[in-house]
């Protein structure tokens, strides 16, 4: 096949495009694990709720009150999680975490079904960001641009805080040994409630970005789920840099998988993640050496 | 519930009545949760609508048990297994998903329970897995698809990339296009099968469509693949020079106003469109807008001509399995979609296909008809049944 140059630029973009996205689910999930090793495979639904929200709200005020305040309700719901569940779980072993979490899915799935019904939503892209820019050559949606850059604006927002802050060396002495943080004197559990907050607003915002992209479905957390494991186990548990990585890859290989190979498409990126077990089973960018 | 009340209460009243009506116990197996719960709802709001507004034709009485397939093949098994040895019904109709299908097949077969497809679109069903006890009142995947390549092909377009779902409905879909469009004179120029709801992003395709060369782009996708496709098609600006054609499942009155704007100009084919000009058509439309709060999609349509299927066949004086599913096969009615027959080869419903554009309405997205395909009874694939005997 002979592709021009602007054919390569455009799938890398949407290689970029679709990392990014990744990028915002997977951050909140991969510090949540690694700072408490608490599984939450909620955090899709999350995700569809933060979508569902920006719907709703999208119908009130236009996309940026959805865009704005996705987040913010989503990480009122995960304070709701937290007190009323998670808290309780942190004792209580991965499999008892995994269980919970695994039966929260399909409880917001329904509950998503009873309050917004089967109907699939959508949001329109705000007039700002309609239509396409000249970039590197060719034309490119601009509302794609817009998630890239706010991909990379959050991941240098958050590059900043966990290596720059103090928040960020608590953070970070928490997820390489939480019990030795503990005796320092940094409260820990609050670290995570903070962390968790932080981590479900992500979710939202991931929601709310994606649903004028795709469309709004109750089973849309379930679908974005196993990507985002993907994305930490092939990154390493716990760490920004891992989940920058984890996302890259998983981007890049869907996208050019797509395109050069399109029988394996849907194989390649399983593939991709056996291989990573087999030589390096906590990833490629552990937080703990 | 409320029905089932009604029609306890009729079956209740009947003993004080000399010649009492036959009471069909009809099982309705539709997915009321899982993904194709909205497909499920629609089937079930046209079946009602058409069980209130013919009901009075004939002296049947219908008493429906509704059953939650949830979408999985295991748990419809039984479903249907129960329906038809523990509620004893006469009558089943139903069916959203070709692979509960497939596994409900073998049992009302050998049960000899007459079953009126409403959705399920495999052509097996009614090819090499044909029944004579399985009538099909929606579509075949290859029927929608068929007539489009050559219709496309009168209209000029030479080359055309094609796009569906990696799953038997995507290929079987874009197969009976191919093979009347290559048939008519014209080109394939690329053709893509996207792992099955799991592509979110449809850039990579829309990126190689677009570079292929091709005239036209042709596809099949459904519910929210089909939502994220038209949007994201939309958003890279193809829609200009490169006109999107379909299945017309693609802008499917159930969401294409989700899709909004990225739909107009979208040219597709279907078995039926709400803006179709017939005084069958007016009726049903307003009637199920009145009850509904919403225009009637195509599924709407299916439940609605699957009642009145099951409605003609009782006014034969069919009341039990085997004389239902032999009625069944020679019903013939005018509904909102034209005149509707059974082809007795395969059991499969012959109808007239439409080629429609969507369009901006006064304030939602509407339909304009752009051809009326006429009907073709599917080649028999390998179906061997006995003809209809009396």
């Amino acid at each position: 096949m002979a592709h021009d140059l602007g054919f390569w630029t455009l799938q890398a973009l949407n290689a970029l495009q679709l990392s990014m996205l990744l990028f915002l689910l997977s951050i909140g999930l991969t510090v949540i694990f690694g700072l408490m090793h608490f599984v939450n495979l909620a955090h899709g639904s999350l995700y569809a709720l933060g979508a569902y929200f920006a719907a709703s709200l999208a119908a009130v005020g236009g996309y940026w009150m959805g865009f704005f305040l996705a987040p913010v309700a989503v990480a009122g719901v995960g304070i709701l999680l937290y007190s009323g569940l998670i808290k309780r779980m942190r004792k209580s072993g991965p499999m008892a975490q995994v269980l919970v979490t695994f039966g929260l899915i399909f409880v917001m799935l329904d509950l998503t079904r009873i309050f917004w019904g089967d109907l699939a939503l959508a949001i329109e892209v705000p007039a700002l960001l309609e239509g396409r820019l000249a970039f590197l050559g060719v034309e490119y949606p601009t509302y794609r641009l817009f998630i890239i850059a706010l991909g990379l604006m959050i991941l240098a927002a958050l590059a900043f805080v966990l290596g720059r802050t103090q928040i960020g060396a608590m953070i970070r002495a928490g997820v390489d040994n939480d019990a030795m943080a503990a005796c320092l004197g940094i409260n820990v559990e609050r670290l995570f409630f903070v962390v968790f907050c932080v981590g479900c607003a992500l979710a939202g915002l991931a929601g709310a970005v994606a649903a004028p992209l795709l469309s709004v479905t109750p089973d849309m957390g379930l679908q974005i789920l196993i990507p985002t494991l993907i994305v930490i186990v092939i990154g390493g548990l716990g760490s920004l840099k891992g989940a920058v990585a984890g996302s890259l890859i998983y981007g890049v290989v869907q996208t050019f998988g797509a395109v050069l190979a399109p029988q394996l498409a849907s194989v390649l990126i399983y593939a991709l993640l056996a291989v990573v077990l087999v030589i390096k089973p906590v990833g490629l960018f552990p937080a703990k050496g | 519930m409320k029905r089932a009340i009604l029609a306890a209460l009729g079956l209740a009243t009947s003993f004080a009545m000399p010649a009492a009506a036959e009471d069909i116990k009809v099982g309705l197996l539709l997915p009321f949760s899982g993904v194709y719960a909205a497909l499920g709802n629609e089937i079930e709001a046209g079946f009602n609508l058409a069980l209130e507004q013919f009901a009075g034709e004939t002296d049947a009485t219908f008493e429906i048990i509704r059953e939650d397939t949830e979408v999985k093949p295991p748990v419809a098994l039984g479903k249907a297994k129960k329906l038809i040895l523990q509620d004893d019904v006469d009558v089943i109709a139903g069916i959203v998903s070709s692979g509960v299908l497939g596994a409900v097949r073998d049992m009302v077969h050998d049960a000899g329970v007459p079953l009126i497809v409403a959705n399920a679109g495999n052509d097996e069903a009614t090819g090499a897995d044909c029944s004579p006890f399985i009538t099909r009142m929606s579509f075949s995947n290859s029927q929608v698809n068929r007539p489009m390549g050559s219709w496309m092909h009168e209209q000029g377009i030479g080359k055309v990339y094609t796009l569906a779902p990696d799953y038997a409905a995507g290929r079987q879909m874009i197969d009976a296009f191919t093979a009347s469009f290559t048939a008519a004179g014209g080109e394939v120029v690329g053709q893509e099968f996207t792992p099955f709801q799991k592509t979110k992003d449809f850039g990579p395709y829309l990126a190689q469509a677009k570079a292929s060369g091709a005239d036209a782009v042709y596809v099949f996708y459904a519910g929210g693949e089909a939502i994220s496709f038209v949007k994201q098609y939309d958003s890279f600006g193809l829609k200009a020079d490169l006109p999107l054609y379909g299945s017309g499942f693609l802008t499917s009155q159930l969401y294409v106003n989700a899709q909004g704007p990225a739909a107009e100009g979208v040219i597709t084919a279907l078995h039926y469109v709400p803006t179709i000009d017939t005084p069958a058509n007016a009726t049903f439309t307003e009637a199920f807008t009145a009850a509904n709060g919403r225009v009637p999609s195509e599924f709407a349509v299916q439940g609605y001509d699957a009642a009145r299927a099951l409605i003609e066949a009782t006014k034969t004086g069919a009341s039990d399995r085997a004389s239902l599913a032999t009625a069944l096969r020679e019903v013939k009615f005018e509904g909102p979609r034209g005149t509707l027959s059974i082809d007795p080869a395969t059991n499969n419903v012959v109808q007239p296909i439409y080629v429609y554009e969507t369009v901006a309405g006064e304030n939602s997205l509407t339909q304009t008809v752009l051809a009326q395909l006429p009907a073709e009874a599917d080649p028999v694939n390998g179906c061997e049944m006995a003809p209809v005997s009396n």
